[in-house]
């Protein structure tokens, strides 16, 4: 359904996307994670046929957004990070505006627009001042306004940035009613854990580069590269800790006296972990638990980026 | 069929603007001026007392100045309401929005030079019963006040192309607005100073009483002299047999102001997408 190859965007000596290349499937709600001037609004916008690339392309449906914008148009929605609504105009005013827009039919029109409001729970605000809607309402207005003409894919710059918990529930909720309806979804956020219970895959783009691509589990361990493990002793510390000392893989160990356990980094694999184990075992060390520190997505996603920076 | 010439941006300006207040205060401003204007006239011409007799040669003299007057007042409003055409989209961060609709460049730029003309209609015609008054003393025939609406059309249409080429062209409305005012204080104004600049440089270099090529095109693209030829057609044939260019004044006017028309859409046109590679 998308495919971006080598997708290059420069401002002067300033590199926006570099050599981009990803692939998604019809009916797939992808997440685009980055830090802000990543990369993830210009990608957007060069799928939302707003900004030409430097080289490389995009299709959607297998339309290039270079050589054929007006058919890329008719295959997105598109809901950016800002976006203004006009004052004076009505709420289903503003649907019809829209809906005309993409050259639906006045008949046509009057159908959809209740549908679409009921989709997005503003059908009590249908006769409402556009401007005098709260944030929340105005960032789902725009939603039924990327959906009007019905596209096949989604793309939503930050959807639930700047709502309130309550919104951006309201905004998820809506997210998996549209996935429900096999849209295919692009969403881009600073806000990890909302997209990991949300989306099949994942983009990490750091610098304009596509950092990992693959779906939440993968990509966690794609990323995590050393894993922090903390070991609980009954007692022989010190000796736990030189036992330590020597497994080249370890490092960054740290001592927790007062609780008695020892926190290390380990950059092995799991067959590497169980060899560990055993040899602590006929080292007749005096360990009782060993386990995993849980990471979230957004820790592994600030390690990943940090690490990127200091490159 | 409706459906074809169906401009979506058209009628959502249309609604916008008829909504707004400030169309509405333009309106009363303008009529006012007017008003003013007339009511000032017809006191001096009766020395205040309001009575009295008016002549056809009067009455024409209030014609001539009312036209002027009125064209001054186009032109006035015209940027006002046509700078802001595309530049307040992109500042009230509703212009992206807009572009990834399936609507070509050309249909939203023609919407929105429409919607600003159409109101700029709308004045004319409410000013009409106000200038019609000189027909209650004679001494104007209506073909020239048809003529002179016709002329007063293809300026705001000019005009207007200038302001949304302008709007399009520059990030923000402010920027647009004295641009176009600094276009009409030259099609206004430096024309006229260049037309008695050649003229008088042509007199010197021949020492004869005549006017060149130059001087006849000056006056030619000139609003206010236009609408002195209109008003006394006897100047504008003056003006062709002194520069000895065999052509009316208003058609020279016509073809630059057709030109201009085209110019500026295609720019705006053009620039309208100005990041995307290909304008469709």
């Amino acid at each position: 359904m998308i495919e971006i190859r080598d997708l290059t965007k420069r401002y002067g000596s300033f590199t926006a996307l570099d050599q981009l290349n990803l692939s998604l499937e019809e009916g797939v709600v992808f997440g685009f994670v980055g830090a802000n001037g990543a990369g993830k609004s210009t990608t957007f916008s060069i799928l939302a046929t707003l900004l030409s690339p430097t080289s490389g392309d995009a299709l959607i449906n297998g339309k290039s957004v270079i050589k054929e914008p007006k058919e890329v148009r008719k295959q997105i929605g598109y809901m950016p990070d800002f976006f203004g609504v006009y004052d004076q105009l009505k709420v289903d005013e503003y649907l019809d505006f829209y809906g005309a827009s993409y050259g639906i039919g006045a008949a046509d029109r009057k159908v959809l627009i209740p549908q679409l409001l009921e989709l997005v729970n503003l059908t009590h605000k249908r006769y409402d001042y556009v401007d005098l809607l709260s944030r929340g309402m105005k960032q789902r207005l725009c939603l039924a306004r990327a959906l009007i003409h019905d596209p096949k894919v989604l793309i939503l710059d930050e959807p639930a940035s700047g709502l309130d918990p309550r919104a951006r529930v309201e905004m998820r909720d809506i997210l998996r009613n549209l996935k429900s309806m096999g849209k295919t979804i692009l969403i881009s956020s600073h806000i990890l854990p909302e997209l990991a219970e949300m989306c099949d895959e994942i983009g990490v783009i750091d610098n304009g580069k596509l950092i990992a691509h693959g779906n939440v589990a993968s990509i966690q361990a794609q990323l995590q590269g050393e894993k922090r493990i903390v070991i609980k002793v009954t007692d022989q510390l010190n000796e736990v800790r030189a036992f330590l000392e020597e497994d080249p893989l370890i490092s960054s160990i740290d001592l927790m006296d007062n609780r008695l356990e020892i926190a290390f980094n380990y950059r092995g694999t799991n067959a590497d972990q169980v060899a560990l184990l055993k040899k602590a075992i006929l080292a007749n060390l005096s360990i009782y638990a060993l386990s995993e520190e849980e990471k979230d997505l957004e820790d592994v996603f600030m390690a990943i980026t940090k690490g990127a920076d200091n490159q | 069929m409706m459906e074809r010439f169906y401009n979506p941006v058209l009628v959502k300006e249309l609604k916008l603007r008829f909504r707004s207040f400030k169309s509405f205060s333009g309106l009363m401003f303008y009529l006012a001026v007017i008003c003013l204007f007339i009511a000032g006239f017809l006191l001096l011409t009766t020395e205040f007392t309001g009575k009295g007799f008016f002549r056809p040669d009067t009455s024409f003299m209030m014609f001539a100045v009312l036209t002027i007057l009125q064209m001054a007042l186009v032109l006035f409003i015209t940027p006002s309401l046509t700078a802001g055409a595309i530049s307040s989209e992109r500042e009230k961060q509703t212009l992206n929005i807009l572009l990834t609709t399936t609507q070509s460049s050309t249909q939203i730029i023609i919407g929105k030079l429409l919607s600003s003309v159409a109101f700029l209609v709308l004045m004319l015609i409410a000013g009409l019963p106000l200038y019609s008054l000189v027909f209650l003393f004679g001494g104007v025939s209506p073909s020239q006040l048809i003529s002179i609406f016709l002329f007063y059309l293809l300026t705001v249409v000019a005009i207007g192309s200038i302001g949304v080429m302008f709007s399009t062209i520059t990030k923000r409305t402010i920027v647009a607005m004295i641009s176009t005012y600094g276009s009409i204080i030259f099609l206004g104004g430096i024309t006229a100073f260049f037309f008695f600049l050649t003229m008088a440089f042509h007199q010197m270099g021949n020492n004869i009483s005549g006017t060149s090529f130059m001087s006849y095109f000056w006056a030619s693209i000139n609003p206010g002299a236009l609408m002195l030829t209109l008003i006394s057609p006897e100047l504008g044939d003056e003006l062709v047999r002194l520069s000895g260019v065999e052509l009316p004044v208003w058609i020279t006017y016509l073809i630059a102001y057709s030109l201009i028309i085209v110019l500026c859409l295609t720019i705006a046109i053009k620039k309208l997408r100005a990041n995307m590679k290909s304008n469709r």
